[in-house]
């Protein structure tokens, strides 16, 4: 086949694009649908939505936000993922204990409703154990069999005073986000190439090292985006603080609001816009992690030339 | 199998006198299916050692089995008078701690087929990594020996790029820089590169070929005749788990005794994409590649 003229070559191109006339459709249904539901949060009064304004900025709903939602979010993922992460790396050891208590917190806490567990927290444990005595194992028992007049305690725990508390509430959240952690964390570490941690073995770093430096760093990239939708999840969940009962907590704190003016809806409204603002915010902060442990897996393609050989400029 | 002067394997403590890398007898399986039949290798200080076979002949298993990747099942091993994993009291072997194994493996570099590079951290930090977290040293002056480590690769204008930014080639040389900034009294290859394409092959051998000049002990798993032929001091020719023929590369490679050797060894001059002079030095290797692609020469 002889090559055409030069003058005869095709030029660049300049096509027509294909014509999406559905898109322009439904881009004008949906229009018309918004405009019907601006127009009814106009004309409703009952939306009343500068009351929900009012509620979202007073000082009860502040603080259950921030003491409440935030404080409880944050403090359940810090729980969550760092025991997540232990029991991920415990599952995966060869040590068949740690394995095997993995295996079974897993098991336990994946199995019991949050709500159930808040309630078992808030009221169950308070009532069978008042108190918490820190002292030698059995120590009671020990005095008693030996007469002995100390009873091998140190110290007391008022437990009702933690478990009826925020606290118990982040225990509680963070103990059953702490097994689904665990399996994220898991899948995380399973997708690093084994090659990883081969190579921090042949340097000679311990498995502690190799783990904390070559391969959970690795792993992050797969676990973060889970994690992210953990956390929004656990912002909504907080709202099963009131099982404990915490009070001091966004949903309760607008729904009393609320119910004592007797206008439920703006209430509901109020708490939903606090948890999209809330949701947005972490939204943000996600991408910026995913960042931070995407680094050196971009898809940048190197300028080096042997990667940039022109087509049609012709091998050897 | 040449026989070190003096030696007792059954004794314990360091041996002295005997060959840096002391293997007798060395047994593994996989799942049944026995990989390792006894094979014994003796590599002297300074030596480069090259281990050839078809895939699947234990030669790589072999390599892993030297810095403890793989445990073996029979045999010893003694790296620089020290044997590897086990610690022997009066005649009664005991598994070392993993922290004890991984303070042998500190002595030992290794170099992968798949390169095997932190890809979250730039090549300086990978050279870095090692000797800061291992061994303790300084960050400055770890900076500093893997900035030299760099340059001695080639690559010394690339400390911050990724390894998803470098090609195969420049990744390989990153990782052989990496495993000589643990200063390791042997280093092992393994089939370094296998992976790559084939006009990047000779900047890694040049680098290697350098290294053997240096006096470096080198223990080379290998496809490319020519690296076993032109830098080897000593090849193995390994099959089916067994050494079957060992000796200068000249009288093996050149004068295979048999038949199995024979047969391998047609097939592989017979690779049509095989180098045929190892670059005697990187720079030798750069010429030799913008020659093959001119096009790339600014």
């Amino acid at each position: 086949m002889s090559t055409p003229a030069l003058s005869d070559r095709p030029g660049l191109i300049e096509a027509r694009p294909v014509r999406h006339p559905w898109r322009w459709v439904a881009v004008a249904v949906i229009a018309v649908i918004a405009a019907m539901m601006v127009s009814s949060f106009v004309t409703n009064g009952r939306w009343d939505f500068s009351l929900s304004a009012q509620i979202m900025i007073q000082q009860p709903v502040i603080d259950g936000l921030v003491r409440g939602t935030i404080l409880g979010t944050v403090g359940a993922m810090i729980i969550g993922v760092s025991l997540g992460i232990l029991m991920a790396i415990m599952r995966l050891s060869d040590n068949v204990v740690l394995h095997g208590v993995a295996s079974v917190y897993t098991w336990f806490f994946r199995a019991i409703p949050r709500y159930v567990l808040l309630v078992i927290i808030g009221s169950g444990i308070g009532y069978l154990y008042n108190t918490l005595d820190v002292g030698v194992p059995f120590g009671k028992q020990i005095a008693a069999l030996f007469g002995m007049s100390s009873t091998l305690t140190f110290g007391t725990i008022d437990v009702n005073g933690l478990t009826g508390t925020i606290v118990g509430g982040i225990l509680g959240l963070g103990l059953s986000e702490a097994a689904y952690m665990a399996e994220i964390a898991r899948a995380g570490i399973l997708s690093v190439d084994k090659g990883q941690s081969e190579a921090a073995q042949a340097l000679g770093m311990p498995d502690g090292k190799a783990m904390l430096r070559i391969i959970l760093p690795q792993a992050m990239r797969v676990i973060v985006p889970p994690t992210g939708n953990e956390t929004i999840a656990m912002v909504k969940d907080t709202s099963l603080l009131i099982a404990i009962p915490v009070i001091a907590e966004l949903n309760y704190q607008t729904g009393a609001i609320a119910n004592r003016i007797f206008k439920i809806m703006p209430g509901l409204v109020a708490s939903t816009v606090w948890y999209l603002i809330v949701c947005s915010v972490l939204m943000v902060g996600q991408y910026y992690l995913e960042r931070h442990f995407g680094r050196g897996f971009g898809q940048k393609k190197p300028k080096d030339k042997r990667f940039a050989r022109a087509a049609g400029m012709g091998g050897a | 199998m040449m026989t070190p002067a003096a030696q007792d394997p059954g004794a314990t403590g360091r041996q002295i006198g005997m060959p840096l890398v002391h293997a007798v007898n060395v047994m593994k399986a996989f799942d049944g299916n026995q990989v390792l039949k006894g094979i014994d290798l003796d590599v002297r200080k300074g030596q480069v050692v090259c281990l050839l076979g078809p895939s699947g002949s234990g030669k790589t298993t072999f390599l892993r089995c030297i810095n403890q990747l793989e445990t073996i099942d029979g045999g010893r091993i003694w790296v620089d008078g020290e044997l590897m994993g086990y610690e022997d009291r009066a005649g009664t072997l005991h598994r070392l701690t993993s922290k004890a194994v991984a303070a042998q493996r500190r002595e030992i570099g290794m170099v992968f087929q798949r390169f095997n590079l932190f890809p979250h951290k730039t090549t300086l930090e990978n050279i870095m990594e090692a000797p800061i977290q291992v061994k303790g040293e300084k960050k400055d002056q770890a900076r500093e020996r893997a900035i030299a480590l760099l340059a001695r690769v080639g690559l010394a204008d690339k400390p911050s790029a990724y390894p998803a930014q470098l090609s195969g080639g420049q990744q390989q040389r990153v990782a052989i820089a990496r495993a000589l900034a643990m200063g390791p009294k042997l280093m092992l290859f393994d089939e370094p590169t296998s992976a790559l394409d084939p006009e990047l092959v000779g900047e890694v051998l040049a680098v290697m070929r350098e290294l053997a000049k240096e006096g470096t002990t080198m223990i080379v798993v290998t496809h490319e005749m020519s690296f076993a032929r032109e830098v080897a001091d000593h090849v193995v020719f390994m099959d089916g788990g067994v050494v079957v023929e060992e000796g200068e590369p000249k009288s093996v490679i050149n004068n295979p005794q048999h038949d199995r050797t024979k047969s391998f060894l047609r097939r592989m001059q017979s690779e049509p994409q095989a180098l045929e002079h190892v670059p005697e030095t990187l720079q030798e290797a750069m010429i030799a590649d913008t020659k093959r692609h001119p096009q790339e020469a600014e």
